[in-house]
């Protein structure tokens, strides 16, 4: 870890901020006894079942559920007239139906749910619904549904969001043009948690759900409006979260469950298996992207013009803030003083997409990275020099017009990378170091190595004006002669280690070292969503900023017991202290039988629109930044590809939890594995070829290579502790990387990810 | 039907047991057990390993009447009481568990790959947990795990 600014510690004790200690839900996961989502029990509980749509695109003429309703052990089977609330729902816009009404839009599309005794008989009930359905024509192309004369979807039209960028001139000339059409297939999140969850209904027409989600507030929002209840009858608590990486940011089962426990009057537990879980959740959007990019022949940027589809399916979900992203991120990490960018966000029939780590960067990451490798090519640079050259910086101004006003070291990530060792050659006699591995295709011949770099960029935390929030509470007092903290919040802990972080910050700011995490709840408020890599940066600045104000209020309390002056106290691990005199008293004792309840909203800095013609505006907080180097070994006879290092220089500008942050890297950078060689849901006319992990493949432990990982401390002067999210950026920079070492070994185009073997051969 | 099992060195019985239930459902569902896990429930993901006589099994594709007589040992009864097994202990020190939901099975793999071999190389590591996904942690920190209860042991 390369620490360039230390940390600012004001309490000193062990397991603070900047140390790694254990999770504090550890113990509990590697014993099997944490409590998942698809753990939930409760006597006397149903099951629930989903009846999805066969169809992409349908009118439904009719729904006969009375052979279902007739089936032993059923308790209920609800269609769309049972949603007593708004039959709609969705994170941006509600356009999406709890139930089907008149038409489907998506195959999967939930049209009917049922409630029985065992989970066998829910699913044989659910095939006894009959619905009758007139077959319509399904919008399957992004660019098709913006320009082309076909079926409108949703009233307004086929396109969610446009987003133009314009800078500087929109007809430059350039010595030197690329030009490039590339594609992005649709990745799926793969939790391994599968959706699910438990309703209970309280006997006063109201529910309790236990669920895996991303942000409860906003899934609480949704619930209440479908069932037309107020927020104090609906109350969520979050349940042990199987991953999660933007899959659960939009309801799967949320609503469902809940009408079946209040119809039925019993606790309903659903959990979907990883078939339906593929259709239960928005994917990454698939993209097509032309570029152009134009430069001066010694290899500086003149211009980047460039038009985006991102394939929003079905419903709208978070495509707005995608589009947004892939817009505002179009050029890279790189100064570019001509920019034309449209992108457009696009309802199809295909399966809904929305938010997966890095959303709207990684597509377009892939774009502008293999871009600069085909520029570097026609101006006789190296891949990393050509990035050098137009690397951006701090005080470069992004094509929004947005100054970046805190570190933005491009040039020296790619510095730091070229200094790493690269791997040795492979050994011909060890099968498993070559493609292939015991499958015994290969003994080295047809066998070459490639390198690759890339670099991303990423926006952290929620952008565009959004009144971005987070709720904390934090309470002193002492407890069996210890002083103790419990922290509250309704931050979603989906594996990151959030809660080992929060823990970190009150010994950090207040030298206490028991500290307990409240479950999270809906009794508390909202702290936004566990995406756009904004926890660490959002709750924890609410717990700290909560942490600050008990700090204050016990050192007043300490100053009148003392009789001393609050300005000349502080804590020191555990003690009162002042620095005339040392330790004046322990903290357990100066507590007394007092106690400290602090509850803070915090918000980040402020950040605007864009505007809607021209894209300007200081949209985004902070900006993120990584980039690898891949080395892979590819069998040009059979196409099969061998990532055999991928290293990684980020810069993190604090890192809280340094295991975490490298936990982070290493799980951020497989999932851009996947992406470059092998993840890709197919779909055919609308309709997913291959919805389970048989056919869907994310990378084992044999897919995934050593990495080396330089991790950079450059704070970030207007965030808690100088942190910059961590979780997204790693995710982007890695798939360009690894196609550009396939390109290296290969000298093929490979204008599409994921990159399978018939384009290497 | 009914099913009797040993698991985790107890005589266990399930009863109303539907022929169609997996020995997984019966652990989750029936005998309070929900340690193993239910990723996929078609044998790709490995996070449903249990030991069947002694032998990796994936729950998930285990019928519930074949485990009829058998001896089961879950993710649940490895430790000795509050002590953790090695392998747990390892994964917990060395950051290999993010959401966990991957790591009761992968716990059960390493922990027969020990067995085995008590000081495996990084590629005997790889083969033996190829069958365990894990989408959180990129592997590096299981191998990591695995490595430092080798030298526990
Ligand atoms: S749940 Fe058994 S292998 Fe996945
Ligand atoms: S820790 Fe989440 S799947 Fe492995």
């Amino acid at each position: 870890m390369t620490s360039t600014v230390a940390g600012r510690t004001t309490a000193a004790t062990a397991n603070g901020v900047g140390s790694s200690p254990a999770r504090p839900d550890g113990t509990r996961k590697v014993r099997g006894e944490f409590a998942y989502s698809s753990d939930l029990w409760h006597e006397d509980m149903l099951w629930g079942a989903t009846l999805r749509s066969p169809h992409p695109h349908a009118r439904i003429t009719g729904v006969d559920v009375s052979a279902a309703v007739a089936v032993p052990g059923v308790h209920a089977v609800l269609t769309h007239g049972d949603v007593p609330g708004l039959n709609r729902y969705g994170l941006e816009h509600p356009d999406q139906p709890v139930l089907a009404d008149d038409v489907v839009r998506y195959r999967g599309e939930p049209v009917a749910v049922v409630a029985a005794d065992h989970p066998e008989t829910a699913q044989r009930a659910m095939k006894l619904i009959e619905v009758t359905y007139d077959e319509l024509e399904p919008v399957t192309d992004a660019e098709d549904a913006v320009h082309g004369d076909v079926a409108e979807l949703h009233p307004g039209g086929n396109v969610v969001r446009h987003a133009p960028i314009r800078r500087g001139e929109q007809t430059p000339q350039a010595d030197v043009v690329v030009t490039g059409r590339y594609e992005v297939g649709m990745q799926d999140q793969a939790f391994l948690g599968p959706e699910s969850g438990l309703a209970v209904p309280d006997g006063h027409g109201g529910v309790d759900l236990y669920v895996a989600t991303q942000w409860l507030h906003v899934d609480q929002q949704q619930i209440v409006a479908a069932l037309g209840l107020t927020p104090e009858q609906v109350r969520l608590t979050l349940a042990g979260v199987g991953g999660a990486f933007g899959g659960r940011e939009d309801l799967s089962m949320q609503i469902h469950a809940s009408l079946l426990a209040l119809y039925t009057g019993k606790p309903v537990k659903m959990v979907y298996n990883r078939e339906e879980s593929f259709y239960g959740h928005v994917h990454r959007h698939p993209a097509t992207m032309y570029y152009e990019h134009g430069a001066t022949r010694d290899g500086r940027l003149v211009h980047v013009t460039a038009r985006i589809y991102l394939d929003g399916g079905a419903y709208a979900s978070s495509t707005g803030a995608v589009v947004g992203n892939a817009a505002t991120l179009g050029v890279g990490p790189y100064d570019v003083p001509n920019v034309s960018i449209d992108c457009w966000g696009t309802y199809t029939n295909n399966p809904p997409c929305g938010a997966m780590r890095g959303f709207g960067a990684v597509q377009a990451a892939f774009g502008y990275e293999s871009q600069m490798d085909k520029l570097a090519d026609a101006c006789g640079l190296s891949p990393t020099e050509i990035r050098r050259r137009n690397a951006m910086s701090e005080g470069t101004v992004m094509p929004t017009g947005q100054t970046v006003d805190s570190a933005a070291p491009v040039a020296e990530l790619l510095d730091r990378l070229e200094g790493m060792p690269l791997p040795q050659p492979g050994s011909t006699a060890d099968l498993r170091t070559l493609p292939g591995g015991v499958s015994n295709t290969t003994h080295g011949e047809g066998v070459v190595r490639g390198v690759g770099y890339a670099v991303g960029i990423k926006n952290i935390c929620f952008s565009e004006g959004f009144d971005d929030y987070s709720t904390a509470r934090v309470r002193l007092a002492a407890v069996g002669g210890q002083p103790a903290v419990t922290v509250q919040t309704a931050a979603a802990e989906v594996g990151q280690g959030l809660v080992t972080i929060l823990q970190q910050i009150i010994r950090t700011e207040l030298g206490v070292e028991q500290v307990t995490i409240l479950p999270m709840d809906t009794s508390i408020g909202s702290a936004g969503s566990t995406s756009a890599s904004r926890q660490s940066y959002m709750t924890g600045g609410a717990v700290r900023a909560a942490a600050l104000k008990v700090r204050g209020a016990l050192l007043s309390h300490a100053a009148t017991r003392l009789s001393r002056t609050t300005a000349e106290l502080h804590l020191d691990g555990g003690k009162l202290a002042s620095v005339a005199d040392g330790v004046l008293a322990d903290l357990v004792d100066v507590l007394g039988e007092a106690e400290f309840d602090e509850t803070v909203e915090w918000r980040h800095r402020p950040t605007e629109a864009l505007d809607p013609e021209t894209g300007r505006g200081n949209a985004h907080v902070q900006y993120g930044f990584a980039a690898h180097r891949a080395v892979v070994d590819v069998d040009t006879e059979l196409g099969l590809v061998k990532v055999v290092s991928l290293d990684c220089v980020q810069d993190v500008g604090k890192a809280l939890n340094p295991q975490a942050v490298v936990g982070q890297i290493q799980g951020g950078s497989a999932q851009g594995l996947g992406l470059a060689v092998m993840e890709e849901i197919q779909t055919e006319g609308g309709v997913i070829r291959n919805p389970s992990f048989t056919d869907y493949l994310i990378p084992t432990v044999l897919d995934m290579p050593p990495m080396n990982i330089d991790v950079l401390e450059l704070a970030d002067p207007h965030a808690p502790y100088g942190l910059r999210g961590v979780g997204e950026p790693p995710t982007i920079s890695s798939t360009p990387a690894i196609v550009a070492a396939i390109r290296a070994a290969t000298g093929k185009e490979l204008l599409r990810v994921p990159v399978r073997p018939d384009h290497i051969v | 039907m009914r099913v009797n099992l040993t698991v985790n060195g107890e005589r266990r019985r399930a009863d109303d047991v539907w022929e169609g239930e997996s020995l997984l459902y019966v652990l989750r569902e029936r005998l309070g057990l929900p340690g193993s896990k239910n990723a996929c429930e078609q044998g790709e993901c490995g996070s449903c390993t249990v030991y069947l006589d002694d032998v990796p099994a994936c729950a998930c594709l285990v019928a519930a009447g074949q485990a009829e007589g058998r001896e089961v040992r879950t993710v649940e009864g490895l430790a000795d009481g509050d002590a953790l097994d090695p392998v747990q202990q390892s994964f917990v020190d060395a950051g290999a568990v993010q959401c966990g939901f991957c790591t009761p099975g992968l716990v059960v793999a390493a922990h027969d790959l020990l067995r085995r071999e008590p000081d495996p190389s990084d590629e005997e590591i790889r083969e033996a947990l190829a069958g365990n996904l894990c989408r959180c942690t990129g592997y590096e920190k299981i191998l990591d795990a695995v490595h430092s209860a080798a030298g526990a042991r």
